[in-house]
């Protein structure tokens, strides 16, 4: 049995524009051990899912569905069963290190009430343990910077903070929510290693939020590649990269700089995200879609498993897609004109 | 943070300073004085008068002389009205009484205050919240001078369980307490609700909750701290405004305290005790905003002097 199922999970946002539907009816699984990259932009709904996981949703937020954690069903489960789960089984690490550590606490304090919480520690013991786990962070001298306050520290090195504050009890579940979005590229790149050594070192589970393919490629086993709260394609990396089947994610991967091929225009997909206040009645990336046909306005293709392990859901055939990915990718390029006038029609919506 | 401290208080002698010669000066820039009276007095006995208490002398001696007289001897002077009783005399009258409803008035509107924001803050949008914000809106457009005869009204004429002024036991303390305090109470507990629907909104209180700490631990251990910095800022401003609101008391309940001896002393021109009780206020106030910055700093740590 896996360790985490999730079953046709939404999330909902009360606003005074209106219901927001951050995610749709997602069917998730992650095996234990398992990497798990989730990837769509911004407003993709993939933080939100997160979040719902672990029942920290803003407060006009409402779920619906299942999420069973090792067996037991942990959405919209009162508090003190959820408070017995996080941090201790299931961790997150935030995307902004820079506001998500408690700026009015030292970090000591802020790494041992996690200890004391769920192990029982008292504070000297806790408080030595947690400089342990800075340590396997990486952060030279630990034992005497566990004394600081969070703004003492660079950026790098708070995110290496939250880190540590979230594998104190050796979760079983990782949740990092865009863990290096905020940090510099070389910052980052430390940042995702020590992951997955201490992944390893653990033998813990992850989930890997990120708008950043070059991550995933790196660390994750499998993708789930996200629009619109919905997910659109779910594939192991490996043919993810080399044969997208899905036009979101072949548009991605062409809206990735490469710099063995020499151009000054950097490709994009016409368009931006639908207003999720009033979602489009079919496929949300329809709008966008370069194969869009007249049903992908009405309905949302079902999530069809085509090989093994992969997923995808979009009307147009596979083939027709294949032929679309090219080496070079032929998207179309609309006038400014046209961009223009597409995300004005998105507003008025 | 201790060389902080003693650096403030070195600065506030000079504060205090500019603080007496400005007073003095505006005071004797005024008309009238101590002497006139309708009756106009012969020029003789306002001559004598005025050598009597060094009035006759040029002003920059008797700023000096004043001076002196406190630096050297503690001693404020005589009252210019009251011949029998000294400036030190009238304050430590009544700066207790004052000293007294005063600070248990600053001390419950801020402990109401604070807990009625809260509470109103992390049920947002309940009848709780409502409550709260209802309440406060009503009490801080109720004046302290309407709800001094209010509460005169309703808990000496009609009810009779108070007493209606005077100064005594603790049951004498709770209607000046309460008139004091109310607008203040209201104006927190208002400050505290909307920072801490900020600070609830906040990464790091959801990072507090993802380590599975429960409700009442994020928001004492994590969103208090933070959430009470506006209103560490908004004290500074309501104690100079409750030490005015402290002269109404005085008028209203009869309790004795300097307000009363304030109001009095500049009606009639009582020079010596108007000074006396500038120089307290001024004081009391340098100190307080002294405590307010230690506060914040003691709150923020990036806050460091």
């Amino acid at each position: 049995m896996s360790l985490l199922q999730i079953r046709d999970l939404n999330v909902r946002f009360a606003t005074t524009d209106g219901e927001v539907s951050a995610v749709n009816g997602i069917n998730l699984d992650v095996a234990r051990g398992e990497t798990l990259g989730i990837v769509g932009e911004s407003g993709s709904g993939k933080s939100q899912l997160a979040f719902s996981i672990m029942g920290l949703l803003a407060r006009n937020g409402r779920a619906t569905g299942s999420v069973r954690f090792d067996g037991a069903e942990i959405l919209n489960a009162p508090a003190p069963l959820l408070n017995k789960i996080r941090a201790e089984r299931i961790a997150m690490v935030f995307q902004d290190p820079m506001t998500s550590l408690n700026p009015y606490m030292r970090v000591s304090d802020q790494m041992a009430e996690v200890l004391m919480l769920h192990k029982g520690m008292g504070k000297a013991q806790a408080v030595a343990e947690s400089a342990r786990m800075l340590d396997a962070v990486k952060i030279p001298d630990a034992k005497g910077r566990i004394r600081l306050y969070p703004h003492e520290f660079s950026g790098g090195m708070r995110q290496r903070v939250m880190i540590a504050m979230a594998l104190l009890c050796r979760p079983d579940l990782l949740i990092a929510d865009e863990p290096t979005t905020a940090l510099d590229v070389t910052v980052q790149a430390q940042i995702m290693e020590l992951m997955a050594d201490l992944q390893r070192e653990f033998g813990m589970a992850m989930i890997l939020i990120t708008h950043d393919l070059g991550v995933v490629a790196g660390s994750c086993e499998r993708v789930m590649v996200m629009y619109g709260g919905r997910i659109m394609e779910r594939a192991p990396v490996d043919p993810i990269f080399a044969d997208p089947a899905h036009p979101y994610t072949q548009g991605l991967l062409a809206a990735i700089p490469r710099v063995d091929q020499k151009g000054d225009q950097l490709s994009a997909i016409p368009g931006s995200p639908p207003n999720m206040t009033h979602p489009p009645a079919g496929c949300p990336f329809a709008p966008r879609c370069a194969y869009v046909m007249p049903v992908c306005g009405q309905t949302m293709p079902p999530l069809d498993a085509f090989a093994p392990g992969r997923e995808r859901a979009c009307y147009a055939s596979l083939d027709v897609v294949r032929k679309g990915h090219a080496p070079q990718p032929d998207l179309p390029e609309p006038a400014a004109a046209d961009l223009d006038e597409m995300q004005e029609s998105a507003h008025d919506h | 943070m201790f060389g902080f401290i003693l650096r403030r208080l070195a600065v506030a002698i000079p504060t205090l300073l500019l603080l007496i010669v400005l007073s003095f000066l505006l005071m004797h820039a005024a008309p009238g004085g101590p002497f006139t009276q309708e009756r106009a007095l012969p020029p003789q006995i306002i001559a004598n008068l005025n050598a009597k208490y060094g009035l006759d002398e040029p002003l920059w001696r008797q700023i000096i002389n004043y001076v002196w007289g406190i630096v050297a001897h503690f001693d404020f002077g005589p009252s210019f009205v009251y011949p029998d009783r000294t400036v030190n005399q009238i304050i430590a009258a009544g700066f207790p009484v004052t000293l007294t409803y005063g600070g248990i008035a600053f001390v419950a509107a801020v402990l109401v205050g604070v807990s009625l924001g809260v509470s109103a803050a992390i049920r947002q949008n309940s009848w709780v919240d409502y409550l709260a914000v209802g309440t406060s809106i009503g009490a801080q457009v109720l004046p302290n001078f309407v709800m001094a005869p209010i509460l005169v009204l309703v808990f000496t004429l009609w009810l009779g369980w108070l007493p209606g002024g005077g100064w005594g036991g603790p049951i004498y303390w709770i209607m000046p307490v309460v008139a004091l305090s109310t607008s203040f109470m209201a104006s927190i507990a208002r400050i505290t609700r909307s920072s801490m629907l900020e600070v609830l909104g906040s990464n790091h209180i959801r990072t507090a909750r993802a380590k599975g700490l429960s409700e009442s631990k994020v928001i004492l251990r994590h969103a208090l701290k933070p959430a009470l910095l506006p209103v560490i800022s908004y004290l500074g401003p309501a104690f100079v405004t409750m030490i005015t609101g402290s002269v109404v008391v005085d008028m209203y309940f009869s309790t004795g305290g300097i307000g009363r001896s304030f109001v009095d002393s500049a009606l009639n021109r009582d020079y010596a005790v108007m000074m006396g009780i500038t120089i307290l206020v001024g004081a009391l106030t340098i100190l307080f905003s002294l405590v307010v910055d230690v506060l914040y700093a003691w709150i923020d740590p990036k806050i460091r002097y």
